[in-house]
């Protein structure tokens, strides 16, 4: 382009953007405009199991308990719930104050018809395995529910914390409108929604959790995150929520933006197919593990926004990774493994990633093939769009994975679909011994949280160990907002529930 | 007339082609709707649940059997429903539609407004410095990709002035001439650069072709002016490779433009197509992939009838 074109086309832009700053009026004040890259995918909450759909379900359905900052469980549309002794009923009083978006009291027989829908296969809820140990609900009286569960299953309590356990309005489930009306309890009803666009939301004055702080919310998809951060430099947008650390390390460095950052439970991590050869082998294996140099990773594909980790990534039951088996890099015994297992001179092998998802996927699994290079492993990167990834790695068809795994708030409901016998992604694992089964059904049964603790500890010691994936570190989630946002409390499973609290000043 | 009536008869045979291309070409790619919304929770669905869900996306049937019936529909205009949007597929491509049209048509305007005149300006100073320069913003412009132009003006309007259009949702011109226009124009210019480009550069050609024809000599010795002599006599002549050229680029244009559409965050057919296609919505990729093909051969249509007017040879020997 010649000089003179460019003053002439940045002139003729200016002018432009001047028309335009002028033409659109400024929505009423205490309106949050938000900004992210993913819309929802539907509204379904006992259906919808992506990160982008749960954020926005959050804020207009509740379950019965909710998971706070620190994963603590606290009340929701339940006040108050006790579990029996034997971990076999549990029981809960709901809000009286509590109701729907259409005016109705949520009540028990809400309840009672919202799992019956979940448990119900014809919905087809992916959830319903976190749930399976449901076998009846008793309904007393309109305030009291008690779940009858078929197998002391103490991990039930937490998993209730999830939108995928909203409690809908029996009356829309018999009219089949779950999915197409948007009628929850939560702080914002759900005004329009344009897939891929917009969507508006209003505050709901009657609800139970008390006043909400803006009187509305008006989300924009801005599917480049470059264009969000525009749109926060420009005020076009108080809140956004960003994925690429690339963009949101870029935050801090604008004036009047801050970025929140969260350790978050998922985890990235190297999968390693143990039915496949050599990885069959533990030495390997292992090998692997002690040739992997996790903070360099780290540093180089995702900017050193993170935090090394072992399989365990909830705050409570997280361990010093240190204590962990070949945590820092130890080449020489990665070759003497290597030599153990007959395979001194190497291997080759194919690891998938998806493209963009995480945005660091391609660069980690570049820096894990120069890192196994080292001790003569020989990495085939194949990049796919997510959707193949996902086809692809559900089949267990993958010599090694680079994956982004999502955590949660128990270590059981986190890990019995991999790491059980009767796991549902066993096959996506494809490694178990009986210690790993063992120590997950020992703390499905335990009440008492020390004693959980220490379980899940040697969980926690003895995956790293055996080493059929290579857990590396976690990352953040951040959400970037201007100043006269205030109040907004992030979440380590990334929940923008905190929104409800929020004001603008 | 026989003409336009037999490129008529070709149109429902080129779309029954498309459709089966596009129904097969989006079912071989691995991933379903069931795994694009669920993602790798997909794992944890009992057999019962996952027959539940191909039901609900109404992939428990054949492919031929699911063929026959999508088509069946689309021959009453029933393109089906966009599982993602829980709407007629025609609705949502509709909504999307003035967007895209309107930013095809406003590049397209920049390309003739802009290309043509200095493709013939170039023309006529062969050789000099002015030509030169033409042609190295020609090239420019051709070889610069969009998405990098749209993310310098986002940038440069952003940090160095603090402004940016109105993104995220499309403001129709009916509702809000400016605001239309103020959101319109930065994505119509980022398009419309390397449009004025090939237009540019073929017009300069094409200019060239006919300025050294028999004609044009004959007219200037015959003592018409410089100036009828590029517009009235040269030019004519000169646009059928320019017509070619700004038909098929707008036939492109009305697909959509994935990358500005998403760089400014345009509701747009582009962006829509694209993300059906990540989501595996299935009869929004079907019915959007045959509306784009049918406007691509309209406007092929609409080319050809322009040469019959440009060019008397073509009109006769299309009657013979």
């Amino acid at each position: 382009m010649k000089p003179g074109m460019t003053r002439r086309l940045l002139a003729c832009a200016a002018v432009v953007a001047g028309l335009v700053g002028a033409s659109v009026a400024p929505a009423a004040a205490a309106t949050l405009k938000m900004a992210w890259a993913q819309d929802a995918t539907g509204l379904d909450p006992h259906k919808q199991t992506a990160f982008s759909s749960i954020r926005l379900l959050e804020l207009v359905y509740e379950p019965l308990v909710r998971l706070n900052g620190d994963l603590k469980v606290v009340p929701a549309l339940a006040t108050e719930w006790t579990f029996a002794p034997d971990a076999k009923t549990l029981t809960f009083k709901l809000d009286p104050k509590a109701k729907f978006h259409n005016g109705q009291p949520v009540t028990s027989a809400d309840v009672k018809a919202s799992f019956t829908r979940i448990l119900d296969q014809a919905t087809g809820a992916a959830a319903r395995a976190n749930y399976a140990s449901i076998a009846s609900i008793d309904t007393p009286d309109d305030r009291t529910v008690v779940f009858n569960l078929s197998q002391p299953d103490v991990p039930l309590l937490t998993a209730m914390g999830s939108v995928n356990a909203a409690i809908v309005p029996a009356s829309e489930i018999a009219a089949g409108k779950i999915g197409t009306a948007a009628i929850g309890s939560g702080p914002f009803k759900l005004e329009s929604w344009e897939p891929n666009s917009r969507e508006v939301l209003k505050a709901n004055s009657e609800w139970a959790g008390g006043k909400v702080g803006v009187d509305g919310i008006d989300i924009k998809v801005l599917p480049d995150e470059n264009a969000i951060l525009a749109a926060l430099r420009a005020k076009q947008v108080d809140f956004a929520l960003l994925n690429d650390p690339l963009v949101a390390t870029l935050v801090p460095r604008v004036a009047g933006l801050t970025l929140n950052r969260k350790p978050v439970l998922s985890y990235h991590v190297l999968q390693l197919n143990p039915s496949r050869k050599p990885m069959t082998e533990l030495a390997v294996r292992q090998a692997i593990s002690c040739a992997i140099d996790r903070k360099d990773i780290l540093d180089t594909a995702l900017l050193g926004e993170g935090e090394i980790t072992g399989p365990l990534t909830m705050p409570q039951y997280r361990s010093d990774p240190n204590t962990l088996f070949c945590y820092s890099r130890d080449l020489a015994k990665a070759r003497k493994l290597m030599a153990d297992a007959g395979y001194a001179d190497g291997f080759s092998a194919t690891v998938i990633a998806a493209t963009g998802e995480p945005p660091t996927a391609a660069a980690e699994a570049q820096v894990i093939q120069s890192q196994l290079k080292d001790i003569g492993i020989k990495l085939d990167i194949k990049l796919m769009e997510l959707n193949v990834y996902v086809d692809t790695w559900l089949k267990g068809d993958f010599d090694m994975a680079v994956a982004l795994n999502g955590g949660r708030a128990d270590p059981y409901s986190m890990y019995n679909r991999y790491w059980t016998k009767a796991g549902n992604l066993q096959k996506v694992a494809n490694y178990i011994d009986d210690t790993l089964d063992d120590l997950m059904q020992k703390g499905r049964v335990e009440t008492d949280p020390a004693k959980r603790k220490e379980i899940f500890a040697a969980f926690d010691r003895h995956l790293a160990e055996v080493s059929p994936w290579i857990w590396l570190y976690t990352g953040y989630a951040y959400t970037a907002q201007q100043q006269n946002v205030q109040g907004f409390v992030p979440t380590p499973d990334g929940s923008l529930f905190g929104l409800a609290k929020v004001t603008l000043k | 007339m026989t003409y336009l009536l037999r490129r008529l008869i070709t149109f429902p045979l080129v779309m029954l082609g498309v459709s089966v291309l596009v129904f097969v070409a989006i079912r071989l790619v691995p991933g379903d709707s069931i795994t694009a919304m669920l993602g790798t929770e997909a794992g944890l669905l009992t057999p019962e649940q996952k027959q539940a869900l191909a039901a609900y996306f109404g992939l428990d049937h054949s492919w031929p059997v699911q063929y026959g019936r999508w088509l069946l529909g689309v021959l009453s205009a029933d393109l089906g429903l966009s599982v993602t949007y829980g709407k007629p597929v025609l609705d949502v491509i509709l909504e999307r539609f003035p967007l895209t049209l309107q930013l095809a048509c406003l590049s397209m305007l920049i390309a003739i407004g802009i290309g043509l005149p200095l493709g013939v300006f170039a023309a006529t100073r062969k050789e000099r410095g002015s030509d030169l320069a033409v042609r190295i913003f020609a090239m420019i412009g051709q070889s610069t990709p969009s998405f990098v132009i749209g993310l310098m003006i986002i940038y440069v309007l952003s940090a160095g002035f603090g402004v940016l259009p109105a993104m995220g949702q499309f403001i129709p011109f009916s509702e809000d001439p400016l605001g239309n226009l103020g959101q319109l124009i930065l994505p119509s210019l980022t398009l419309g650069l390397s449009f004025t480009a090939s237009v540019t550069r073929i017009s300069r050609s094409a200019m060239l072709d006919v300025l050294s024809d028999d004609y044009v000599r004959t007219a200037r010795s015959k003592g018409a002016t410089r100036r009828r002599v590029i517009w009235r006599h040269a030019l004519p002549n000169a646009l059928i490779p320019v017509v070619t050229l700004s038909g098929v680029e707008f036939g492109y244009l009305l697909g959509g433009a994935v990358l500005v559409e998403q760089i400014f965050a345009l509701p747009g057919l582009g962006r829509m197509v694209l993300d059906a296609i990540l989501q595996r919505d299935y009869a929004l990729v079907q019915g959007s992939v045959l509306f784009v093909a049918l406007n691509f051969m309209i406007v092929n249509l609409l080319v050809d009838l322009a040469y019959v007017m440009l060019d008397p040879r073509i009109r006769l020997g299309g009657r013979s």
